[in-house]
């Protein structure tokens, strides 16, 4: 008996449920009178991944709510399909990311993913959404490799590492004219690869380069320190990311190491200052290949862009804003296009190519995406304005 | 070898500050090893509380503008009391949860030693979600964060071709030989310290020659964890920043700088640690940054090879009074 009064209760409250929600969509379209479409109701979802409230949040959250305000704008439209993001918080760890994705794709339906944010969690939920047929562009992940593993739902709209190591080495050859380069890494799967493709790029333009290594975890880089020192260089970049590099500048700076500090998109944080203290790190150049544009340096669109953001958040874009609208933007053109399903939206990235506020949103066949220009930010108090364009910019 | 002779003098002086450090972080595990025979895997979070309470304290008095000369000397040492009062408490307070209980209960040193790893794991996670975030006003998910204090204005104290000293290492090297001197003249000469070697030479004996062993033990984290302590005040001068688990791998250089000096041994804690820094820092500019922890390691298992009992091998409780 009590079995079935549970059941009898449950099938009362579905009923309520679905008296309200009748009720619910009788007023919405009451409201909606002047809705030409008619209102066919027609909605699909698309997944959002990365680290939302983990301690990595801080870069997670801008390029979703550059997301959020791509499609909200959409939906304002009054479009035929409208558009709901539902959000998933891997906390940027992968055994956390692949049951996300496998619920994403089994229980909420999504007919696209953006992200995941970062490059391991990308690794672990790149196989589960191609085996999903589940389309994805990050905004964020960097790491070469992606790039190679053949699979055929993946993209991304952020250069690779590769990209942003030769932007830096360019940057450092024509903008600053160093001639010996003292080169660290943090012995990362991050850095230690953009390290050598600094080095690379530098050494085929004729500078000479020492280099380093040091553990991001220790406290004490004196040894690196008095090799920069020893070396004389005018420019030292560090591949790594930015509590280290905070740490590195001040102890630099203390043993009275002269030459210009570089770092990448890692090192692109307020944090870095905050490391140094004071204003040790002003004038270091952060090189990401990532567009942070606030007052409009780059283009107009970028303008419109961190005014509109900020009319939402009350807050200024910041980093991977406008490529997580961007992503956004290249699911909302293939929807546009009349494309329901993840596969015919699949196709349709293959073949797309508009204009996005960070780039031209267009992917190579194997992701990544056609244009991969990387930006150079100088360090100033606690900001990080935009210098220009890593080919470009010029220091001095 | 062009970088290592290039690097020579700055490599020793980075290597005696960084083992001056070592060196007072490793007498907490060498007096509670000679004690217990317990190895007290939490000091490395006595260590981070040290930290923790000097930029509590800069922040408190709202120190922004940075301090050099005999000022600087003052605040080093006010800071170093007061680290040195919230590591000896919090020492004194870790041992009355975490090991007198087991100890009472006469269980074994396995348990007392998994013990050990619990406290120091609750503690990290402790500041990190709680601590942190309430004592800085940061929000909950940047307690994992690095926080800073910073105050010290350096300046070049030695300066003779490429020996340079600034004041920060110098004061650190004093300072540390100077409590290693006062430490061990406790240790030699005071009542409580003949107390802490004849338990460290024999509990049973001890106690039936009237020694409250309790109290031993407690003087032993109190003091092991006021070192702490005032380590923590001299890594502050030279680093200026800690975050939660910031004693993780400055407490395995310590215990590792215990060992190789002779476990139990306080001047051993002193050579280890010196020998451990210089070793490390010349390593590195022989062989390069990435190799730091190789060398360092590699060190260790040569000398407990040739001397299993560490360079000066007797213990404390041997030492004659």
């Amino acid at each position: 008996m009590e079995r079935l009064g549970t059941l009898r209760r449950n099938k009362l409250r579905v009923t309520g449920a679905v008296v309200v929600s009748t009720a619910l969509v009788l007023g919405a379209a009451a409201c909606g009178g002047d809705d030409k479409s008619g209102g066919s109701g027609d909605e699909l979802t698309i997944g959002f991944m990365g680290d939302l409230t983990g301690e990595n949040s801080g870069i997670v959250i801008p390029p979703s709510q550059g997301a959020q305000l791509a499609v909200d704008q959409y939906n304002a439209t009054n479009p035929k399909v409208k558009i709901k993001i539902k959000k998933y918080d891997s906390q940027g760890k992968g055994e956390q990311a692949v049951p996300l994705a496998k619920q994403a794709i089994t229980k909420d339906k999504v007919v696209a993913m953006i992200g995941p944010a970062f490059s391991g969690e990308s690794a672990q939920v790149g196989p589960v959404l191609e085996e999903g047929k589940i389309p994805s562009v990050s905004p964020s992940a960097t790491n070469a490799a992606l790039g190679t593993k053949g699979w055929k739902f993946w993209h991304r709209i952020v250069g690779n590492d590769n990209a942003q190591g030769e932007g830096i080495g360019t940057f450092i050859l024509n903008g600053l004219s160093a001639k010996k380069v003292f080169v660290i890494n943090d012995q990362s799967e991050y850095g230690k690869p953009l390290a050598e493709t600094v080095k690379a790029t530098v050494t085929k333009g004729g500078a000479t380069v020492t280099e380093d290594a040091i553990d991001p975890n220790g406290s004490d880089f004196s040894s690196a320190v008095n090799k920069a020192k020893a070396a004389k260089a005018d420019a030292i970049f560090f591949g790594g990311y930015y509590a280290a590099g905070g740490k590195l500048i001040k102890q630099l700076r203390e043993a009275g190491v002269k030459g210009r500090f570089l770092s990448g998109d890692g090192s692109l944080d307020k944090g870095l200052a905050k490391g140094a203290g004071g204003t040790t790190a002003d004038g270091s150049a952060i090189g990401c290949p990532c567009l942070i544009d606030p007052t409009g340096t780059a283009s107009p669109k970028s303008k419109t862009f961190a005014e509109q953001y900020k009319a939402k958040y009350n807050t200024d874009t910041a980093i991977y804003s406008a490529e997580g609208y961007d992503a956004a933007t290249a699911f909302i053109e293939a929807i546009k296009a009349g494309n329901d399903t993840a596969e015919k939206i699949n196709e349709y990235l293959s073949k797309i190519d508009v204009p996005g506020v960070s780039k031209q949103i267009k992917f190579t066949p194997q992701g990544e995406p056609a244009a991969a220009d990387v930006y150079i930010y100088q360090v100033k108090g606690d900001t990080l304005p935009l210098l220009g364009k890593a080919a470009e910019a010029k220091i001095g | 070898m062009h970088n290592f002779i290039d690097q020579f003098w700055p490599s020793t002086v980075d290597g005696l500050a960084l083992g001056s450090i070592y060196a007072l972080v490793a007498l907490g595990y060498t007096m509670v090893y000679g004690v217990l025979r317990l190895i007290n895997f939490a000091h490395s979070e006595i260590f981070m509380i040290g930290t923790m309470v000097v930029i509590g304290v800069l922040n408190l008095f709202d120190v922004t503008s940075l301090y050099g000369g005999f000022t600087l000397i003052a605040i080093v040492i006010g800071l170093a009391v007061v680290a040195g009062v919230a590591s000896g408490g919090s020492a004194v307070l870790l041992e009355l949860v975490a090991y007198r209980p087991l100890r009472r209960r006469g269980a074994s040193r396995l348990a007392a030693l998994i013990s050990a790893i619990g406290a120091s794991l609750f503690l990290q996670q402790l500041f990190a979600r709680v601590v942190i975030p309430q004592a800085f006003d940061l929000p909950k998910e940047k307690g994992a964060l690095p926080v800073q204090g910073h105050f010290v204005q350096r300046n070049h104290v030695i300066s003779i071709g490429d020996f340079v000293v600034s004041n920060d290492k110098l004061i650190i090297f004093v300072g540390a030989i100077l409590m290693m001197v006062v430490l061990d003249q406790f240790v030699n000469r005071t009542r409580l310290g003949r107390g802490i070697r004849a338990t460290a030479q024999d509990p049973q004996t001890a106690v039936l020659m009237g020694v409250n062993i309790d109290r031993i033990v407690t003087a032993t984290f109190a003091i092991g964890g006021a070192m702490a302590g005032v380590a923590a005040a001299l890594y502050m001068l030279r680093f200026e920043e800690a975050k939660y688990d910031v004693g993780f791998l400055l407490g395995i250089k310590a215990f590792t700088a215990a060992v190789l000096g002779g476990i139990g041994n306080l001047r051993g804690a002193l050579v280890g640690g010196l020998v451990l820094g210089l070793v490390e820092m010349w390593g590195s500019a022989l062989f390069g940054t990435e190799w730091q922890h190789v060398i360092a390691f590699s060190i260790l298992i040569l000398v407990l090879m040739f001397r299993p009992t560490g360079i000066l091998g007797e213990s404390l409780q041997q030492a004659r009074a």
